[in-house]
């Protein structure tokens, strides 16, 4: 009976603690709360009691009849109906065994060792079935917990990857401002380089007028001078008219007349170059038209020099010329033709100056431009005996803002404004150097 | 006594030749013209004998005026001749130079030539009431 109890209680404890009954189902937890406490209370009439042997016994049997018909017919128990398997044969045999004890007291002796045999076995049965149960329960518990811990886990990566897209779409507004601000960066540095641009064509023409305003003054003089002797010459010769000193008339009337000649020379002279100026000063049309290349060289060859004489008091350079007459009109854009030359004197001139300031003895900067005419091209070289250029500034020379002049004094354009000219004019321009004997240009443009 | 005109431009023959057209025809003055630095120290040194003034413009092409100054200092030094520079810039650091490399007297074109007239002849007096 012991035993019987005892597996009661057992079953009683495993179904509260495996379905959580206290929890999950309430009623039940009662139930079995009050079978638990009978259970006990049978165990200890069993020890105490004197002749409640019988009523222990079938209470016993009442009792886990009542846990097997639950666990069979109640839907709530479906999961714990193993255990019924387990412990059905042991409880079937102990109630056959004490109804046959009642009933056939005289058989029940021929069956006692049979009886006692097959409760063995139920023993057995049942030791070892409640075993795997349990073992099944661990294993189907620890599933569980990986099954929770798996969608903790799911939770975790779900919320991450909320957080994921809160921080991608904070980066990719923060990279659409930024790209917006480098948008605007970008049109502002071509803003300031289109106005770099203008500059430098500025500072080309700030260069020229100083050429320009020597290059008037000459002729300005000979007609002032030329003017005053004139006025001399007049009243000598009414003097001499006076004196009726007709031969010296003639003579000096001669004069006036020649002097009068070199007025309206000089004066043409000045004309021209003011217009000149008026033409590279003026807003470039980007027309095309015959132009007459030597003469271009020779003007913003002259300009580019007297330009760094009003800068340089002391320079000083032989130019060297060496013309083409057959080099006929070319169609070029003169007032930017005329900028790639100016640049490219300017460059030769700076060269020979630098180099004039190391005080090498018998050193003669000297600067030429030579133009000569090909098949179905001409070629202008602009040559000087200066500093030159180590190679490697040679594939730099013409970028943008890449300059070797002291800052303030290049703007590092002119060269990158001559090739884009030159390539504008299908032409291409090279640069022959060799550090320490100077530089060579060389322009080519197609002629037809 | 020689006057010697160094001038790229070669006009200013005509124009020296008109302004002193008294003085050339009374002999008081002769003039010779160099159109470069080369041509008047070729000038000079055929000439070394002669006393002779020197009007030389700066800003010529080849040789500038200051370095024809300095090669007639130097290699011209009994009797140092005498030098004028004539230059269309004249501000005081081109002076300065022009003076500090011994040039005797400095002009600003358009030249006075009333001033220059009077420069030479008291030069031209000196020279004669001195020899």
């Amino acid at each position: 009976m012991v035993f019987e109890l005892l597996l009661t209680i057992i079953i009683v404890r495993y179904l509260k603690r495996s379905m959580k009954t206290a929890i999950n189902l309430p009623k039940w937890d009662r139930i079995f709360q009050t079978i638990f406490y009978v259970a006990i209370a049978l165990f200890i009439l069993q020890f105490v009691g004197q002749g409640m042997e019988k009523v222990v016994t079938w209470s016993s049997h009442l009792i886990l009849l009542y846990l097997v018909y639950v666990l069979y017919k109640e839907p709530e128990f479906k999961v714990a109906r193993p255990v019924l398997l387990a412990v059905a044969p042991y409880i079937l045999l102990q109630l056959f065994d004490d109804i046959a004890k009642l009933t056939n007291e005289n058989q029940y002796e021929g069956w006692k060792n049979l009886l006692g045999v097959a409760t063995g076995f139920s023993v057995v049965w049942m030791i070892t079935m409640l075993f795997i149960i349990n073992r099944q329960r661990k294993a189907l518990e620890k599933e569980k917990v990986k099954a929770k811990e798996e969608e903790e886990q799911k939770i975790k990566v779900l919320s991450l990857k909320d957080q994921l897209e809160i921080q991608v779409q904070e980066r990719t507004a923060e990279l659409t401002k930024q790209k917006e601000e480098l948008q605007t960066a970008l049109e502002e540095l071509k803003s300031t380089q289109n106005q770099l641009i203008q500059s430098e064509k500025m500072a080309s023409l700030g260069e020229l007028t100083a050429g320009i305003a020597h290059e008037i003054q000459n002729p300005l003089n000979f007609v002032n001078n030329f003017a005053d002797v004139n006025t001399e010459l007049i009243s000598e010769m009414e003097q001499e008219i006076q004196n009726g000193n007709l031969g010296e008339v003639k003579e000096i009337a001669r004069d006036i007349r020649e002097n009068e000649a070199k007025i309206s020379f000089h004066g043409r002279r000045a004309d021209a170059i003011v217009k000149g100026m008026l033409q590279h000063s003026r807003r470039n049309t980007g027309q095309k038209e015959p132009t007459d290349i030597n003469a271009l060289a020779d003007e913003y060859l002259r300009l580019a020099y007297h330009g760094l004489r009003a800068k340089d008091k002391s320079f000083n350079t032989t130019m060297k010329t060496e013309y083409d007459a057959s080099i006929g009109n070319i169609e070029v854009v003169p007032q930017d033709m005329g900028r790639v030359l100016l640049n490219l004197f300017n460059n030769a001139f700076y060269a020979v100056m630098q180099k004039a300031k190391d005080a090498i003895p018998n050193y003669e900067p000297t600067v030429s431009v030579r133009t000569k005419r090909f098949a179905d091209k001409i070629e202008i070289r602009v040559k000087d005996n200066g500093c030159g250029m180590p190679t490697d500034l040679v594939s730099k020379i013409f970028q943008p803002f890449f300059t070797t002049k002291p800052t303030g004094q290049g703007t590092g354009l002119g060269l990158s404004l001559s090739y884009d000219i030159v390539k504008a004019h299908d032409g291409d321009i090279q640069v022959e150097t060799a550090e320490g004997a100077g530089s060579e240009f060389i322009v080519r443009l197609p002629a037809e | 006594m020689k006057i010697l005109v160094v001038d790229d431009e070669s006009d200013i023959r005509t124009l020296f030749e008109q302004r002193f057209r008294k003085e050339i025809r009374n002999n008081e003055m002769q003039f010779a013209f160099a159109y470069s630095g080369d041509e008047a120290l070729t000038y000079l040194t055929n000439l070394s004998h002669e006393a002779v003034l020197i009007l030389s413009d700066i800003n010529m092409p080849g040789m500038s005026g200051l370095e024809l100054l300095k090669r007639i200092k130097q290699r011209f030094e009994n009797p140092p001749p005498v030098v004028m520079m004539i230059t269309a810039y004249g501000d005081q650091e081109n002076y300065n130079q022009a003076m500090s490399m011994g040039a005797d007297d400095f002009l600003t074109k358009p030249i006075d030539f009333s001033l220059l007239k009077d420069k030479l002849k008291s030069l031209i007096d000196d020279k004669n009431s001195g020899s």
